[in-house]
């Protein structure tokens, strides 16, 4: 039983030795990621609760920055299918940059313009 | 190059949502955010071989046109499905790319060896379940805000189960790696996020909605590990952090846990509190007589929620206000966290008619007032104000934080009719002595009161 853990153990740990070691591109965008969490976490507690809404809106329109694996997608001429799905993808997320500022834009004009 | 565009729009987005911690700031960060999805856009292009570009330029600007033509026209108290339409799309961009990924795995520049192949796997299969599941979460709760769709149940354990079942097709994924797992993975995922909204009730929207802004973040984010682009990574973690944010203070503002509002059902407490209502008897009273109480106080209080949006009497409602404050009332707004149906809707809804924000308040910052004011003047909110969270353990909003609408001397209550409100709960409040209550469409009612104090 014991060693039946042991073993576990061990091959657990080969996994994630070799995982880290293999990927430490994988390991930078890990830390990146959680650099950023604390960001978020920090930048939107400062928010008002008044503007929750436009929050919500802008974060909702810069989401989208994936469009550029999108626009990766769709430049080259080697797969059919992505090609396809990244116009599409495109499409889809310019809708939400341009809506997504839009609104934002239309909200915080409200906001203002009774000071 | 690339890299340093990119740095500089990650910064963009970082100060766009930092303006908005003020509302003078708030447009600067709008811009900021604009150009940081400019530059964005700019340094994938450099990176790309730019005779292609043509065709791909034209996609956003078909896209760009829709949107912009969408954001147009919308009305403000539509704003909550435009948001969850608008995750929606997001969710789907993400597993189409995903899919790209999947498809073609030389496509992003990461070239395919046995070791890191797992990694990528992972890093695939999690954008493209996230993804999924805000897609089509959204758009169950675009139809369900919408009013096109009313809820059934879908018992919790049911959830539990598809769950299980994602969690194991993502591991099957992620040994086999081909394209008929990643279907497969994608389309439980979607039918995950079916279920997991069918049976939320519409007060928990804003919980819903911001839950769905973490996920687009989310996904955004395991799109960026799939690039490797760390752009991605940063903005995907900015939005995630503020949806779950989001969701934490909406949970917060009704006492409840994001795992209670996800997975438990309300159903049986309904049918008791249903019967005692129709026994009880309250004040009625006419427009006219809410006129002459309103001209005598000295302050009131304006209690706006859900009822307000749908009957479109923000504006009718700021009326109200300015002719009491030329009469040298003291007028404020008190705002709940969770009223209406999403974050901030009353908030943007009150803008919308030129209310000043001076004159609105939060919850904490207005409770105390109450006790002052002469008239808590309540437009279409009911459970945020309800006692029976502070007093009655067997409630089912127990613990809820309330505004204390019922320590004014007077109460005006604008309800459409005398039914329970989203929690089903009996509201003391509508059978108090000092309650007067004004059934009928609140626009309606708000134009004959404006009448009666001229």
């Amino acid at each position: 039983m014991e060693c039946c853990l042991l073993d576990f153990c061990d091959g657990f740990y080969g996994c994630l030795r070799n995982i880290s070691r293999t990927s430490s591109t994988g390991m930078h965008a890990v830390t990146v990621f959680i650099l950023a969490c604390f960001v978020g976490y920090y930048v939107v507690w400062r928010v008002t609760p008044a503007l929750h809404a436009p929050l919500m809106s802008v974060t909702n329109a810069v989401s989208s920055v994936i469009i550029i694996g999108a626009i990766i997608a769709a430049s080259q001429n080697l797969y059919e299918f992505p090609r396809i799905f990244g116009f599409i993808a495109i499409i889809l997320a310019s809708v939400n940059i341009f809506g997504g500022f839009t609104i934002t834009y239309r909200m915080l004009r409200m906001f203002r313009k009774n000071r | 190059m690339t890299d340093m565009l990119y740095l500089t729009s990650a910064v963009c987005f970082i100060l766009s949502l930092k303006g908005l911690s003020s509302a003078e700031s708030a447009r600067r960060g709008n811009l900021y955010g604009i150009s940081g999805m400019i530059l964005a856009c700019i340094a994938s292009y450099l990176a790309l071989d730019f005779s292609s570009a043509l065709p791909t330029m034209s996609a956003i600007a078909i896209g760009g046109g829709i949107g912009f033509f969408i954001a147009r026209i919308v009305s403000m108290t539509s704003l909550p499905q435009l948001v969850a339409g608008f995750h929606s799309l997001v969710g789907l961009a993400a597993v189409l790319i995903s899919f790209s990924a999947c498809y073609a795995p030389g496509l992003f520049g990461t070239p395919p060896c046995a070791e890191t192949h797992i990694v990528r796997l992972i890093e695939v299969g999690l954008g493209a379940a996230i993804g999924a599941v805000t897609f089509s979460g959204s758009v169950m709760a675009f139809l369900k805000l919408h009013g096109v769709y009313k809820g059934h149940g879908v018992s919790s354990s049911t959830n539990m189960f598809i769950a299980l079942l994602m969690c194991s097709l993502f591991l099957y994924f992620v040994y086999a790696g081909d394209t008929v797992a990643f279907i497969a993975l994608a389309a439980l995922s979607l039918l995950f996020g079916v279920t997991l909204i069918i049976p939320i009730g519409g007060a928990d929207m804003p919980v819903v909605v911001s839950m769905l802004n973490s996920y687009s973040g989310w996904a955004a984010s395991g799109i960026g590990f799939t690039l490797n682009n760390d752009l991605l990574v940063i903005t995907g973690a900015l939005v995630g952090a503020s949806g779950a944010i989001l969701s934490y203070i909406m949970c917060k503002g009704m006492n409840r846990s994001l795992w209670n509002v996800i997975f438990a059902s309300k159903q049986d407490v309904a049918a008791n509190n249903a019967i005692l209502s129709e026994t009880r008897s309250y004040k009625q009273g006419a427009p006219e007589d809410a006129a002459f109480i309103l001209k005598n106080a000295k302050s009131v209080i304006i209690v706006p929620g859900y009822g307000m949006a749908t009957s479109k009497a923000q504006y009718a409602l700021k009326e109200v206000g300015d002719i009491l404050k030329k009469k040298k009332i003291c007028v404020k707004y008190a705002i709940h966290p969770v009223a209406g149906r999403m974050p901030g809707h009353m908030n943007v809804l009150l803008a919308e008619a030129d209310v000043p924000y001076d004159d609105v308040f939060a919850l904490d910052e207005i409770n105390r007032d109450f006790a002052s004011c002469d008239v808590a003047l309540v437009v279409g909110a009911n459970d945020v104000t309800n006692p029976v969270a502070k007093n009655d353990r067997s409630s089912s909003i127990y613990g809820m934080p309330i505004l204390e609408v019922e320590k004014a001397k007077t109460i005006l209550f604008l309800k459409r009719s005398m039914g329970n409100g989203y929690a089903k709960v009996d509201n003391e409040l509508f059978y108090a002595q000092n309650t007067m209550m004004l059934l009928g469409d609140a626009k309606k009612t708000l134009e004959t009161v404006i009448r009666g104090i001229n």
